[in-house]
């Protein structure tokens, strides 16, 4: 692998971590949008950074990208304040308003100042090709600042994320904490641009932390899980866009993501979606094995879970009319007594 | 010194005033019950006292000094509706979150920290649930671990808003065995009530208000027909005073 490649791959790696770290806090506090404002809001600040210094300069995109950012959330709070407005109206409103200049500056600028070269149109949608190793040192940075953070102060951030009005009694330094938790939003938001684009950047925060919520009840497991699944996105949504030219990568990471998340959203143990209609089903043989149990028997032509039972020995069927099989009464009787009952398993399929 | 004095207590919405001129102070070691309608303004004094929302003027104290100073002395139990229970955390858990104060910015929760963390879950009779998740819990079960968080905080006032509300009768009596004991122990505790039939057995001392202190005092002297008639306005009478007022 060439020099440049591996730089490529640190920096997507070290900004999914960051991301879905963060974003765990971001989705629990209920503030996945505003990760999206701050995103559509950095764009006229790249822009704008660009004007006035005419170089591509991430350190400048950076202070622009955060300014913008600062000025929406600023605006936002004000709206939400002085007007009957609600927060996500006013999110939504404020975040369409900068991207549009956003997109107006960004056509302005390649139109007047060969803008094809400035490398600035990747920030729409993102372009891993082009980071450097300064980026990655950058990313680093943020990186390491945020996983150092989250460790020293992870109780004070759960407890402001559960419930700030206790953690104000307890006399903790809520807004501050806030503060540094929105920072730390702004910073991994703001980094990523280059590499995912102001378009998606948002669903690499949430995305990868929503996943992590499907396999635990932890949350610390789930700040891990959810960098972790950051960090696999970033590498495979780069991989894929190395495989043709001309690839964005940040609509790649979010695929990747996505994947990650439908995986989690069907097979996660016990909150995904086959293990609870699993549980359903269980529920419900059990439910006619009890009543067959008590009535002795159910006159009834055809039933899915009679059928089901049938298959598995538990059941007979004799002329309109269903019985419970010696196996069956067992079972009821079994389970009733021990108070719980095992799943019936495939091994017990008679034929 | 009172365990609680308010001062001038103004708070307001949007220009409009919920709270107005509120002043009293509660006497040390007994159990207070704030009563007065919907809209009365019994959780904004709560929030007031905690400082949670900004108030037009007023102050309180706290025996005898600033709120601010003495922060550790106050536990407060909100409605249970104000957090969200599918958060990622088990029963355990959130008690420990009273013990943060104690433990200090950035520390871990100690052996000890657990320790009586697990005390306080068996106070409230939840022992066998503390790793349970909280979503997996009842409400009554749920305004328990909330008591039991209140109770690692190991204070001297304790604030709390609606701890009755969307709990079955067993959970109710726990909660009100649990105020006497905490009673016993000198500890001042007041809480915001809805139900007027059992004002007389839970609460010593009683607060009624509505944006304006109706009256405060001994429950015997202040519970009476004409305050809660002042308290109330006309609605008193759908709540059939007799059964009220003995």
């Amino acid at each position: 692998m060439d020099a440049n490649v591996q730089w490529v791959f640190t920096s997507t790696f070290l900004l999914g971590l960051a991301s879905g770290m963060i974003g765990s806090f971001a989705l629990l506090k209920k503030q996945s949008l505003l990760g999206d404002a701050m995103a559509h809001a950095a764009l006229p600040g790249v822009c704008l950074a660009f004007l006035l210094y005419k170089e591509k300069s991430l350190f400048l995109f950076f202070i622009g990208a955060a300014l913008s950012g600062l000025l929406a959330t600023f605006f936002i709070q004000q709206i939400v304040r002085f007007t009957r407005v609600k927060e996500d109206t006013a999110i939504g409103l404020i975040l369409s308003v900068f991207f549009g200049i956003g997109i107006v500056l960004l056509t302005f600028i390649n139109q007047h100042s060969q803008g094809n070269q400035s490398g600035i149109n990747d920030f729409l949608f993102g372009k891993a090709a082009s980071l450097v190793e300064s980026d990655v040192k950058v990313l680093s940075a943020v990186t390491l600042t945020l996983i150092a953070l989250i460790a020293l102060f992870f109780k004070e951030f759960k407890l402001i994320t559960f419930d700030p009005a206790f953690a104000l009694g307890l006399g903790l330094p809520v807004s501050l904490l806030n503060g540094v938790l929105m920072f730390l939003i702004v910073a991994v938001v703001v980094t990523g641009l280059q590499a995912v684009g102001v378009v998606l950047m948002s669903a690499l925060l949430i995305t990868p932390a929503l996943a992590a919520r499907y396999w635990t009840e932890k949350l610390g497991w789930m700040v891990v899980l959810a960098g972790l699944f950051g960090a696999l996105s970033g590498v495979i949504g780069t991989y894929l866009s190395m495989l043709a030219t001309g690839m964005p990568t940040g609509p790649l990471i979010i695929v990747a993501a996505t994947i990650l998340f439908l995986f989690s959203f069907l097979f996660a143990p016990k909150r995904g979606l086959f293990s609870k209609a699993i549980r359903l089903h269980r529920l419900r043989y059990e439910h006619v094995l009890k009543q067959l149990y008590e009535q002795g028997r159910i006159e009834i032509k055809d039933h899915r879970y009679l059928k089901w039972l049938e298959k598995r020995g538990f059941v007979r069927k004799e002329q309109e009319s269903w019985y419970l099989t010696e196996k069956g009464i067992k079972r009821v009787a079994g389970s009733h007594k021990n108070g719980v009952s095992q799943p019936i398993r495939r091994s017990e399929v008679s034929r | 010194m009172k365990p609680l004095t308010v001062n001038q207590l103004t708070v307001a919405y949007q220009r409009q005033a919920v709270l107005e001129d509120v002043s009293f102070s509660v006497p040390e070691g007994k159990l207070i019950g704030i009563i007065g309608p919907n809209g009365a303004g019994k959780s904004t004094l709560m929030k007031a006292i905690l400082d949670l929302i900004p108030r037009v003027k007023g102050d309180i104290s706290i025996y005898g000094k600033p709120y601010k100073q003495q922060r550790h002395l106050v536990g407060y139990v909100p409605q249970r509706g104000s957090v969200d229970w599918d958060f990622p955390t088990n029963a355990l858990d959130v008690v420990l979150m009273g013990r943060y104060g104690h433990i200090g910015l950035w520390k871990r929760p100690r052996k000890e920290d657990v320790a009586v963390a697990m005390q306080c879950l068996e106070k409230v009779g939840m022992t066998s649930y503390a790793k349970r998740q909280i979503s997996q819990l009842s409400g009554g079960q749920q305004q328990r671990v909330f008591l039991a968080r209140a109770l690692a905080q190991d204070a001297s006032i304790y604030l709390m808003d609606e701890p009755f509300v969307g709990v079955d009768a067993a959970t109710e009596k726990a909660i009100i065995e649990l105020l006497n004991e905490l009673k016993a122990k000198g500890k001042t505790v007041l809480v915001v009530h809805h139900d007027l039939q059992t004002v007389r057995d839970y609460f010593d001392w009683v607060l009624l208000l509505n944006k304006q202190v109706i009256a405060a005092g001994p429950t015997e002297e202040v519970f009476t027909y004409e305050n809660l008639q002042k308290t109330y306005g006309g609605k008193l009478a759908f709540l059939s005073p007799q059964h009220v007022v003995r």
